[in-house]
């Protein structure tokens, strides 16, 4: 993302739009700045900003006048008045930063927009999590801190020891060079995103070791890690993995329940 | 797209937020779904929800190109659901958020009797959604729980912000912004239902709850 310096008129309406704190008012140049390093390409700000198309200079002008008279420039907050904000063009391995920050970009691996996963939102059609196992949604950047892979790395490399199954149709897992070590490919590891997912199952008495090499390693890594773990209900609609959370002393009631309606189409 | 299940919050804090959300798996039930996509938010429209939205082209509220100055007197703050259902092209996930869970017991009756074939999930309250499926004749499939966040939790802002930001799981709403709308509110520059609208617009997949994000902001507002 990049700010036209042409038509930015320094109403600082965007500094606090972006998740990352990545735009800032240069005061060497008095426009919006963004900091390319801190940026990770989610277009919350272009996207999520309505657009006035107003002359720059007419508001720069205006603008100077209110200070003068110290009356206090109100604009919409969510306005950019000139239209100054501009998306780029990317290329490798800074396009990644897109794919995992910007929902509406569909990852290539998936073909899925958003973080690029169905977890257990198809499992009544997947069948990807079956009873007696336990899915794991590991999301590393959320909410609103960003992450580099590198700190993925770290997570992937601990969990690939224990006999866990890293998810197929995966974003990040797409991203890994080799999947017994759960290493990533080295010229993805310095990229910053807002939000990636690791997917992975395992049976339900491995549960235990999963959750305590995830909180560990959580406390190694330069971001917030937010945990989703899933299982199949059984014919009565109960599960067993709620008492095995309960023993390791989790609270949890909130959650996303699937009613089972979906289906495979039939075929002749 | 884990974007409903992090939801920052005491369990009260949830009593009117619930969003259920239908879609197709990629590859196996997704041809031809645009139509089912759409007859799930028809359904859902007639219970009058607190937003719809769809994956790929937005909410109810939405962010305009092409804005004059004037809309600084006459910018509408009401959302458009049609233009959700339009919208509906491509699978994606399409979702509706409610307030109350009686609407919701009232929506998955029709569904179910609709029988669409794809997948429909409640993100909310587990316990509360469950049995909500009883009463309705449903046997829930599958659950994923959130077990919230871990790490360096000195990275977050407080818990009002968070409460509002994590209402785009996809982190459109920057805690920053959530803040600026909390100033507004508490200044009285803005009320509370303006603030939750400019929140919404950037909420690109549209599960921004406005009647919570309102109840968040009053509470705000005298520091409770």
């Amino acid at each position: 993302m990049e700010v036209d310096p042409r038509k930015c008129v320094a109403c600082s309406n965007c500094v606090p739009v972006c998740p990352m704190e990545a735009i800032y008012i240069d005061p060497a140049v008095n426009r919006a700045t963004v900091n390319q390093e801190e940026c990770v390409e989610c277009h919350a700000c272009y996207r999520g900003m309505s657009k006035e198309h107003m002359n720059p200079t007419l508001v720069r002008g205006v603008r100077r006048v209110l200070k003068w008279f110290r009356v206090r420039f109100d604009p919409e907050p969510d306005v950019c008045p000139t239209s100054a904000l501009t998306s780029q063009d990317l290329s490798w391995p800074r396009v990644i930063r897109r794919a995992f920050s910007d929902p509406l970009v569909a990852h290539e691996s998936t073909g899925i927009a958003g973080r690029g996963t169905e977890e257990v939102k198809t499992n009544d059609v997947t069948g990807r999590v079956q009873e007696g196992e336990a899915g794991f949604t590991i999301e590393f950047g959320r909410p609103g801190v960003g992450v580099r892979f590198r700190d993925v790395q770290k997570m992937t490399t601990a969990l690939a020891r224990l006999p866990v199954e890293f998810e197929e149709n995966n974003p990040v897992s797409a991203l890994m060079a080799d999947r017994a070590t759960g290493l990533l490919k080295e010229d993805v590891l310095n990229e910053k995103v807002l939000s990636a997912i690791l997917e992975l199952k395992t049976r339900l008495p491995h549960v235990p070791a999963v959750l305590g090499e995830i909180e560990r390693v959580a406390q190694e890594v330069d971001t917030i890690v937010s945990i989703g773990v899933s299982t199949r209900c059984d014919a009565q609609g109960d599960n067993h993995l709620e008492p095995v959370l309960e023993r390791e002393g989790y609270t949890f009631f909130r959650g996303k329940t699937n009613l089972g309606l979906g289906r495979r189409p039939v075929t002749a | 797209m884990t974007n409903t299940l992090h939801r920052f919050g005491a369990r009260d804090s949830h009593q009117d937020d619930y969003i259920v959300f239908a879609m197709a798996s990629k590859g196996i039930n997704d041809e031809g779904v645009c139509e089912k996509l759409q007859a799930f938010l028809r359904l859902a429209l007639k219970h009058g929800p607190v937003n719809l939205g769809h994956g790929l082209h937005g909410g109810m509220y939405r962010p305009s190109e092409n804005l004059t100055p004037l809309a600084h007197w006459s910018r509408s703050e009401g959302g458009d659901p049609e233009a959700v259902i339009r919208g509906v092209d491509a699978p994606s996930t399409v979702a509706a958020v409610f307030d109350d869970l009686a609407k919701v017991e009232a929506l998955l009756r029709e569904v179910k009797a609709a029988d669409l074939g794809i997948s429909v999930n409640i993100s909310g309250l587990t316990d509360e959604a469950h049995a909500c499926c009883k009463r309705v004749g449903i046997t829930r499939h599958s659950i994923e729980y959130s077990l919230g966040f871990h790490g360096d939790l000195n990275q977050l802002p407080d818990r009002r912000v968070l409460e509002l930001s994590t209402m785009c799981g996809h982190g459109m709403v920057s805690h920053n912004f959530a803040r600026k709308m909390i100033d507004f509110v508490r200044e009285n520059r803005r009320t509370p239902q303006q603030a939750a609208v400019y929140m919404a617009r950037f909420c690109s997949c549209g599960v921004f709850n406005l009647v919570r994000a309102v109840r968040i902001l009053e509470r705000a507002r005298k520091g409770e």
